[in-house]
């Protein structure tokens, strides 16, 4: 009997355990998946949340739901990888391996910043990517009375970079419909050169900010948080002051993939871009926010990674070329407040573009124009998540690489 | 586009960032530090060689990336390459802008 173990059940190991079940004999291969925790958490509804748009049951689910029959569920925090022995340690067992797939994702690290993880931690200063750092923040908002809003990036990369945008948004509308907007003074602050970096994004989407009224403030490094005067300072020296700081701390890899010795500096493995097998050793794979790709760290991504990734098993197993197909292809919805999104596509090598995007059920969607399909589409993906996308079913008509149909193209660095 | 540096002329993007890393060269880097207000020293041309080796290594550039490596302290690195030092740093190395989404 072989052994595949999967590490992380999260979007891109859950997806994984279901897709490989259907495809290895089971009387050849025992599928193992390990998670520290029970629960699986929908990531992209954490934005929601703050704003009381979603309840906390929509988010969170029993994570042995999605787990198929016939695959092995380990609940235990996995201590270290041992990829020359090709072992793997967690707490009170061990598990050897023929095939490792690294699905251990992304995290924050607020600790990483100076002043960010002290005192004032979850009191006014939050985050939203996690579910207790959204839940303390929902609290929080209900009560507040008003006054500077800073939403804000530490650095990149982050998963799901426009979630921060989407807050700054969601906020404006929040504050509306409470009827304190002009309490309320919203500043974006970035260390990107602004809110949209890529140019064709950049001049569709700009006006947003403009109409709702956010500052922008960009290139801002930050190097500490002065919890005590309630400002952020960058390497510049450069502060901006906040009442409330709603924050994205650093995004690194899980420890584990550096007390293993198999991450980069910021404990991402080292990961072919086409093929998804690890640089270092071949029956390493790595799927989702764990690996180092250039693409983004999103959910759709991980979906797009994972049918590829079935195959290459496939074919590693068979002794076969692995296929060279990852395009980087990512889409994601991005929502604009007062009931509507818009939605981007794009690769490695292409800008957003703007055109048609299919989506079951919804129907075509628009792609860089705000619209309120869209935002159906966005609250219709929660549904997709967790009906479709974990289950690893295919979504009719979405293909693993980018499509070029119905789309109006103009390639990067043209 | 087109543009001449150094009186070699190169393909850059909007931005300046040379699209071709084969056609960089020492006098290309020294043109573009000066556009930018900077006469490169030894410490200057130490980090410009170390980002080359990471963007050849396919490995993300990022601020922290720079500070765990410990090549050079971040504040210190700010006054070498002022007003986005990995964006300015970046663009005389001949390599492209970090990568950043959207
Ligand atoms: C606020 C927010 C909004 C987002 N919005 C969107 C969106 O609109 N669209 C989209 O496509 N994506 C979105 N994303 C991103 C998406 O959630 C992630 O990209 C996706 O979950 C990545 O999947 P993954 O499996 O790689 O990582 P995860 O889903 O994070 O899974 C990693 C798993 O590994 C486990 N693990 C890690 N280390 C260990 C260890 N040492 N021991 C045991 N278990 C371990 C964790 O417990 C976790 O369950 C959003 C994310 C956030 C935070």
């Amino acid at each position: 009997m072989k052994n595949l173990v999967i590490l992380g059940a999260g979007t891109a190991g859950t997806m994984m355990a279901n897709h490989l079940v259907r495809v290895l004999p089971p009387e050849k291969w025992q599928i193992t998946i390990v998670d520290q925790y029970k629960t699986h958490y929908y990531q992209p509804g954490f934005l929601f949340l703050p704003f009381d748009l979603y309840k906390p049951k929509q988010v969170k689910k029993k994570g042995k739901k999605f787990i198929p029959k016939g695959v092995r569920y380990i609940n235990e925090k996995i201590e270290r990888i041992f990829p020359d022995e090709n072992r793997v340690e967690l707490e009170s067992q061990e598990l050897s391996y023929d095939i490792l797939i690294i699905a251990t994702g992304s995290k924050i690290y607020p600790e990483e910043v100076e002043g960010m993880k002290g005192p004032m931690w979850h009191k006014n200063i939050f985050d939203f990517y996690t579910y207790e750092g959204a839940l303390a923040l929902r609290n929080y908002l209900r009560e507040w009375q008003g006054g500077k809003l800073v939403v804000h990036i530490s650095e990149m990369p982050i998963k799901c970079p426009v979630a921060p945008l989407e807050f700054a948004f969601l906020a404006d509308d929040y504050f509306k419909r409470k009827g304190m907007r002009d309490k309320v003074d919203i500043t974006f602050v970035t260390p990107l050169d602004g809110a949209f970096t890529k140019p064709r994004a950049t001049k569709a989407l700009h006006y947003l900010l403009e109409t709702k009224h956010i500052k922008e403030v960009p290139n801002f490094d930050i190097e500490r948080v002065d919890y005590e005067h309630n400002k952020i300072i960058d390497y510049a020296d450069r502060e901006v002051e906040y009442d409330l700081l709603v924050t994205v701390p650093p995004n690194l890899g899980d420890a584990v993939i550096e007390r293993s010795g198999m991450g980069d500096d910021m404990n991402y493995v080292p990961t072919d871009k086409a093929t998804l097998q690890s640089k270092a050793y071949e029956n390493v794979f790595v799927i989702g926010d764990a690996s180092n790709l250039p693409a983004s760290k999103a959910g759709s991504v991980a979906h797009f990674e994972a049918e590829i990734l079935t195959e290459n098993i496939q074919r590693y197993i068979k002794g076969q070329p692995l296929k060279k197909e990852f395009d980087g292809h990512a889409n994601c919805f991005i929502e604009t407040g007062g009931g509507k999104a818009l939605l981007i596509d794009f690769n490695y090598t292409h800008e957003p573009v703007e055109g048609t995007f299919p989506l079951p059920g919804v129907g075509p969607l628009t792609l860089l124009k705000e619209s309120r399909t869209n935002h159906l589409g966005k609250l219709a993906f929660r549904w997709i998540y967790w009906n479709l996308l974990l289950p690893g079913r295919h979504i009719p008509l979405v293909t693993a690489t980018m499509s070029e149909a119905g789309k109006h193209f103009e390639t990067k660095e043209s | 586009m087109e543009k001449v540096i150094a009186n070699i002329p190169v393909k850059v993007n909007e931005q300046g960032y040379l699209l071709d890393f084969s056609q960089w060269n020492e006098d290309i880097a020294r043109e573009l530090a000066r556009e930018k207000g900077i006469v490169l020293t030894d410490e200057h041309w130490r980090i410009i060689r170390y980002l080359q080796e990471k963007h050849k290594a396919d490995e993300p550039l990022s601020i922290r990336g720079i500070k765990k490596s410990g090549i050079i302290p971040i504040k210190e690195f700010y006054r070498l390459f002022p007003g986005g030092p990995l964006k300015v740093a970046s663009l005389i190395a001949g390599i492209p802008k970090p990568k950043s989404c959207l």
